[in-house]
């Protein structure tokens, strides 16, 4: 695949991008408040599928997890716009519980930098932790990923339980103001539009750059062979780490534009399904490209509240025949539909051998 | 032996490796001298390919020591993989592994010498002088031509040869090979054993091989091992006048270049 | 005192229904290298098919009768769960073999499905299997009672084992399955039918799961998503015991129950399973592949 002799290729792909955001800068003219509310939560699942894609599709490590590093973020957020409403007495929920004095983690939440820090920090953090005591003994494939699933379930079962501390079952909820400004007004909600939009147009940028750097290729050789990767010097452990960290701390800030426009966040927002989900997104789309997993967010999302208000069952089976088509039909996803057609049509037109590439099996 | 400590790279003493009971090597001595290519045979399950193992870190030994570096060395039994490789030691398996959806000059870019540091892998840039020696090291191993490919469409023989050049990209001070002539044409031996010859004027190497005209071309040196022990060592011509290991090599006292076929 | 016997009985109780759930679980995956998500499912499967034994005695025998429809029931959902666990191998787990992530989301995908086919034919609210009435009470030793349910659950485990025990260390067929376990190729080249191995295999994983459903009709009501509660612990004790040996299993089965029911019972359910779980990565630090491991020479494994 000769990358540096297609300039004028690279020059419609940079025209496609520039097209598609400013398409999504100017969206907010055509679409209704409604419609853009739905956008912009899109756009902020799809800043949790370019960091799962980061994780999976790049380094072949399957979380199932990211629902929780979502919530995490979505919390902090939270927090900082509860204790808003509250207007410096107790939050309603604690009250309801019997608490009297506000817990102390919740203190630094009354400061929107602590609290911005905290979403993506702290995911961030969890991450390390959890990938410190599992890469470091090559604890991956399914384990590792069973190992998030079990993190998704305590940690739902935390939040419920611990309902004095985090609203219980019921979530974070009940608050209308960031700034001063009504979170409901249109006004707002354009402004909040935007700003998801330059986080994910961010968030793309530096996806892109990580992968096509260095560090890139050795996730993607990690993938391929993580074995070998530590025969020619690499610590596999420290790349893995620092790939989960930072695909946490997209989940994070995710959450918290989510929790922006959405004015709820609730352990079942974080729970088994919705993480689960996260991955069909990146599924769809085709794991190991950047925009497949963007465009599957947004697809899927798209079609998922076209049809589940109305057909919430037959909605489920599709779900599930999705996973299975894609997995045993299409597992490179859309993204690798369409790299199929363009490489079988180039080579009918030179007829010459491509590389026939296998996606490995993790 | 020789005796020239002052240039002893690898020292092996007394190296036993114990699979669930089974002894695969049982104290196991080799000493190896800098600029040296040695050839290590033997029956199959001599422990060769484990003794391998050992000095790259994959298989830690249940007792004994790897002494690697000038004067008495550190003791890298205890060391991780990728520490080991990064002090020197590179690996060259026996089936040929690489990174089948990275390009042919994306395996050679990350495993050219470098800072092996995350951030520093995030901020590395391709210079000017590494773009030259990855371009000279593809010519050298004959993919020049396949330099954008991805790695996993490669022939088998390309294959061996891409790995062999990411280790010598790599710059080790030994090279560990396993095999490395299986599944090669003639032609393709006869300039392995020259890439070999060449590589051994800056670097030590140790060859585990079965193939015993390629072992009587191009070895001085040779290590013979028998379950999992050092059975002899010396010079081809000693090697092969040795009653012992016609012996092993074929149960009875014949000559060892018979056993080129059971090999 | 007591009740620290109490809570160890309910520990082995809880670990009986894992151990049972997990069996399938370790086995295929040793096997086929495949992860069955939708092993819960088969739970629910055979849950539901001794809901449907229950009724069918209710309507169609004499009252008399009713309390030993429990007998038929479990033979009935082992077969039920056999036959689906059939279909699923053959429909889909035989083009997954050896990529457990993949395997892993479809069959998540195809549990889905199930879980929605049971919510249309039994419909979304819990229903209720009533227990045969020699079940009814409990053994009292000293003061304390074990009921005779749970006593039950755990005799029911403990034949379940022994007979697999018997199946995979001392039958024919058994011999098979170990041997494509360690080698398959070689296995293949002996003249063993890996296809028909890795089908019964996987059958009988999904019987026994339904025998676990079954078991559970005894303890609660049920409904669609049952299987969700047992899947993840189910897989920590696969995690914890290791691959494909019984002896793992259980060991992971009785870590998990026992260690579940103290710390439930010690802090709250919520931080209980907090503990659990930290447990379990801690134990991982001293044994990444699990109580037993099978050694493979091959570089990536």
């Amino acid at each position: 695949m000769p990358i540096r002799k297609l300039s004028a290729q690279r020059l419609w792909l940079l025209a496609a991008y520039v097209a598609a955001a400013a398409v999504l800068f100017c969206a907010p003219l055509v679409l209704s408040d409604f419609r853009l509310n739905l956008l912009a939560k899109f756009l902020a699942y799809a800043i949790v599928a370019l960091g799962l894609d980061l994780i999976w599709g790049y380094t072949g490590i399957l979380s199932l997890g990211h629902g929780v590093f979502f919530g995490l973020g979505g919390y902090a957020m939270a927090m900082y716009l509860k204790m808003q409403a509250s207007g410096g007495k107790l939050p309603d929920f604690m009250d309801w519980s019997g608490l009297t004095k506000l817990p102390w983690f919740w203190k630094p939440f009354e400061f929107l930098p602590f609290a911005i820090a905290a979403g993506i920090l702290l995911p961030a953090i969890l991450a390390l932790i959890l990938g410190y005591f599992t890469f470091r003994n090559r604890i991956r494939g399914v384990y590792f990923t069973i190992l998030t699933q079990a993190l998704v379930i305590i940690t739902t079962t935390l939040f419920i339980g611990q309902q004095a501390y985090t609203g219980g079952t019921n979530g974070l909820t009940g608050y209308s103001k960031l700034f001063g400004y009504s979170l409901g007004s249109p006004e707002t909600k354009r402004w909040l539009y935007w700003v998801t939009v330059a986080a994910l147009i961010g968030a793309y940028l530096l996806c892109r750059v990580l992968v096509k750097s260095r560090f890139g290729k050795v996730l993607r050789a990690i993938r391929d062979g993580e074995n070998r990767v530590r025969f020619i010097g690499y610590n596999p452990a420290i790349y893995q780490m620092v790939a989960f960290a930072f695909s946490a701390a997209l989940a994070g800030l995710a959450g918290m534009l989510f929790v922006l426009h959405v004015g709820i966040i609730s352990p079942s927002m974080m729970g088994i399904v919705p993480s689960i989900e996260m991955v069909l997104w990146v599924a769809i789309g085709g794991r190991g490209t950047l925009v497949g997993a963007v465009l599957g967010a947004v697809l899927l999302n798209y079609a998922k509240s076209t049809f589940s208000e109305s057909y919430p069952n037959i909605w489920i089976v599709f779900m599930g025949a999705l996973f299975v088509v894609v997995v045993v039909f299409l597992p490179k996803g859309a993204a690798g539909l369409f790299g199929q057609l363009k490489r079988l049509r180039r080579r009918r037109a030179s007829n010459e051998g491509a590389d026939g590439v296998r996606y490995p099996a993790v | 032996m020789k005796e020239q400590m002052e240039s002893v790279i690898l020292q092996c003493d007394d190296v036993t490796v114990d699979f669930d009971g089974f002894k695969a090597v049982q104290g196991m001595n080799l000493t190896l001298v800098k600029g040296e290519l040695r050839f290590l045979i033997g029956p199959n399950g001599a422990g060769k390919t484990t003794m391998l193992d050992v000095i790259c870190g994959k298989t830690k030994p249940a007792a004994g020591k790897v002494l690697f570096g000038k004067s008495g060395g550190i003791d890298i039994t205890r060391r991780k993989e990728h520490q080991i490789a990064e002090l020197g030691i590179g690996r060259k398996f026996q089936t040929p592994s690489i990174f089948a959806s990275l390009t042919v000059h994306e395996n050679f870019e990350i495993a050219m010498k470098q800072n092996r540091g995350v951030f520093a892998a995030m901020r590395a840039k391709l210079r000017k002088e590494d773009g030259e020696r990855i371009a000279a090291q593809l010519e050298m191993v004959g993919l020049a031509e396949k330099s954008q490919w991805r790695a996993g469409g490669l022939s088998h023989g390309e294959k061996q040869w891409l790995e062999i050049g990411m280790m010598l990209l790599q710059e080790p001070e030994i090279l560990l090979l396993d095999e490395p002539v299986a599944g090669m044409t003639d032609n393709e031996t006869e300039k392995t054993g020259e890439l070999l010859e060449e590589i051994r004027k800056t670097q030590s190497v140790i060859v585990v091989e079965h193939d015993m005209e390629f072992v009587r071309n191009f070895a001085s040196f040779v290590t013979v091992m028998h379950e999992g022990k050092l059975l002899k060592e010396g010079s081809m011509e000693d090697v092969q006048r040795d009653d012992r290991v016609a012996e092993v090599y074929l149960g009875k006292r014949r000559d060892v270049d018979a056993s080129r076929s059971t090999a | 005192m007591d009740v620290i016997i109490l809570q160890l009985f309910n520990g082995i109780s809880v670990s009986s229904i894992l151990l049972l759930i997990a069996l399938g679980l370790s086995i295929t995956f040793g096997l086929m290298k495949v992860i069955n998500m939708a092993h819960g499912e088969l739970i629910m499967i055979g849950a539901y098919t001794a809901y449907v034994v229950q009724n069918l005695f209710a309507d169609y025998m004499p009252a008399s009768m009713f309390g030993w429809y429990f007998a038929i029931a479990i033979p009935v959902s082992f077969i039920v769960a056999f036959i689906f666990g059939l279909v699923l191998e053959m429909g889909l787990i035989r083009f997954l073999y050896g990529r457990p992530l993949d395997s892993l989301l479809a069959t998540w995908g195809v549990g889905l499905m199930l879980q929605q086919l049971a919510r249309s034919v039994f419909g979304a609210p819990n229903v209720g299997v009533k227990s045969p009435a020699w079940l009814d009470g409990g053994l009292t030793v000293g003061d304390n009672v074990f009921p005779y349910k749970r006593l039950f659950i755990i005799g029911l485990v403990l034949v379940c084992l022994f007979v697999m025990y018997l199946y995979i260390y001392r039958s024919h067929p058994g011999r098979r399955m170990r041997a494509v376990m360690q080698n398959r190729e070689m296995a293949a080249c002996l003249g063993i039918s890996t296809r028909r191995v890795d089908a019964v295999t996987f059958a009988i994983g999904s019987g026994i799961a339904g025998i676990a459903g079954c078991a559970l009709t005894l303890i609660g009501p049920i409904g669609p998503a049952i299987g969700t509660y047992y899947i993840v612990d189910a897989f920590m004790v696969v995690v914890l015991g290791g691959v494909g040996k019984l002896v793992g299993t259980v060991f992971g089965a009785l870590g998990i129950g026992i260690s579940n029911t103290l710390f439930e019972y010690w802090t709250t359910a919520s931080l209980g399973k907090v503990l659990v779980f930290l447990c379990i990565v801690a134990f991982l630090q001293w044994k990444p592949s699990g109580f037993v491991a099978m050694r493979s020479r091959s570089l990536d494994n």
